[in-house]
């Protein structure tokens, strides 16, 4: 087209981001993942794709993991956002899914991990019961090069006890 | 990746939706965005103008009605799975459910989006058709209710006008009364998650003696469009429902003209075909005579 409307192309938009608050004003064309990164500077959450099949890019949106490249940044406004950089608590305590990453050697390069992570910790804090079917199952739509996901599964099997109160 | 520049506009009612559809030219539809996203990103789609009807509260409703299960058109798919409706009046659907994407895409991804993109082997055209689903469309025009048979115009298009939109479908979901209703689906596909390369559903009403009094077998990834397995459906119509029987009617599935792409040949279709139909029909015996074995 040959002349767009400003206020049709940009919008005034409003999240909170592991509890902070951001306003911005946002190209309405440009993609979550690309707004976390780019505006607010949290370049935890990877892009690897960018069309929906790698899920490097998974942040943790009112409570539903989401592909955060197959979203637009302005039909987040108003959204309470989940990503990396919340999953450890203020004082650097890490997530019980982190720790067992830590712990089960659950990355290698690391690109994917933020994607896996947040996948993890937004399904087994739903439901800790997870067996081992169910959690290949839920990251089936992450897709690691690295270490041929066993170490991952083992990750959070071991997290998911946590989570119950094992240990 | 970036998307092209284009207007964005996010209407609260499908009367905003259909006065926007009128009035502009080059339009794409924003439902859960797990199609048109990627198309946007890779520049496969350039439209002009996007419209979001993620707004319109009206669209993500699931009831029942004297026709059947409705499900607006932005039910997002998580919803749907897990729906105490549909798992009491359409279990097949929840169970096609399973197999569509992955928890992040069954997040935001919608029932009327699947329909409106219109993959050949996605699950969710395949449990409308074999429901007979009457699909509801609107426009500046007014609306108009479309039945499944007549949704595929060709590969991957609706039958939908530039100006439309379609707002939500009905299932004529089975009523029981005295009839024992089971259901299976199965698919195969290389990858959790991806699209099926063949996908059967099957519905089965048997009375107390077994005897076939209503059946419906759809196949998903062996044309452009699901196909319902008519002549199957009819060898099944008034014959005990038993594993040879089943045997027998599955391999209808491999007889029909089978689709052909660079990687999966037609013969190899119609053996998927034919075991995808088998293993639907068993466990739609199965869960009709209330898990017995026969």
């Amino acid at each position: 087209m040959s002349e767009l409307d400003h206020a049709q192309t940009t919008r005034h938009i409003r999240v909170t981001v592991n509890g902070v608050s951001y306003e911005r004003d946002v190209l309405t064309r440009t993609h979550l993942g690309d707004f976390l990164r780019q505006e607010l500077g949290l370049t935890g959450t990877h892009l690897g794709c960018e069309h929906g099949v790698c899920g490097a890019c998974t942040i943790i949106l009112d409570g539903q993991p989401i592909r955060s490249c197959l979203m637009l940044a302005v039909q987040a406004d108003g959204a309470v956002i989940r990503t990396i950089e919340g999953l450890a608590q203020a004082d650097g305590t890490l997530h019980p899914v982190q720790e067992a990453f830590w712990d089960k050697h659950g990355l290698q390069c690391g690109f994917c991990t933020p994607g896996m992570l947040t996948t993890l910790a937004a399904v087994l804090e739903a439901d800790p019961t997870m067996d081992e079917t169910a959690i290949r199952e839920a990251i089936s739509g992450n897709i690691c090069r690295c270490t041929g996901y066993e170490t991952i599964v083992d990750a959070a099997l071991q997290a998911a006890s946590r989570m119950r109160g094992g240990h | 990746m970036k998307a092209s520049a284009f207007a964005y506009h996010d209407p609260k009612t499908v009367q905003e939706l259909n006065s926007l559809l009128g009035s502009l030219e080059n339009v794409r539809i924003l439902a859960g965005g797990q199609s048109l996203m990627p198309m946007l990103n890779m520049r496969y789609a350039f439209p002009d103008h996007v419209i979001d009807i993620n707004h319109i509260a009206d669209l993500a409703e699931l009831a029942m009605t004297p026709a059947g299960l409705r499900i607006g058109a932005m039910t997002r798919q998580r919803i749907v799975r897990e729906h105490p409706l549909v798992l009491q009046h359409a279990p097949v659907l929840a169970e096609a459910l399973h197999w569509v994407g992955h928890v992040q895409t069954r997040a935001r991804g919608t029932i009327g989006g699947s329909l409106c993109h219109l993959d050949p082997a996605a699950e969710q055209p395949c449990i409308a058709a074999l429901y007979d689903a009457v699909l509801h469309v609107s426009g500046p025009r007014g609306a108009r209710d479309v039945p499944m048979r007549d949704w595929v115009v060709s590969y991957m298009t609706p039958n939908l006008e530039p100006d439309e939109a379609l707002l939500g479908l009905t299932l004529p979901v089975w009523t029981t009364q005295g009839q024992n209703v089971g259901h299976g689906f199965h698919e195969f596909a290389r990858r959790h998650g991806d699209y099926a390369i063949v996908a059967a559903a099957a519905l089965v009403s048997l009375d107390a003696g077994k005897v076939v009094r209503r059946a419906a077998i759809a196949l998903a990834g062996v044309d452009v469009k699901p196909v319902r397995l008519d002549i199957a459906e009819q060898a099944l119509l008034g014959q005990v429902l038993d594993h040879d029987l089943i045997a027998t009617v599955s391999a209808m599935a491999a007889t029909i003209e089978m689709m052909e792409d660079a990687h999966i040949t037609p013969a190899y279709r119609g053996r998927l075909a034919q075991t995808m139909t088998k293993r639907a029909l068993t466990d739609a015996l199965n869960r009709a005579t209330g898990g017995r074995n026969v």
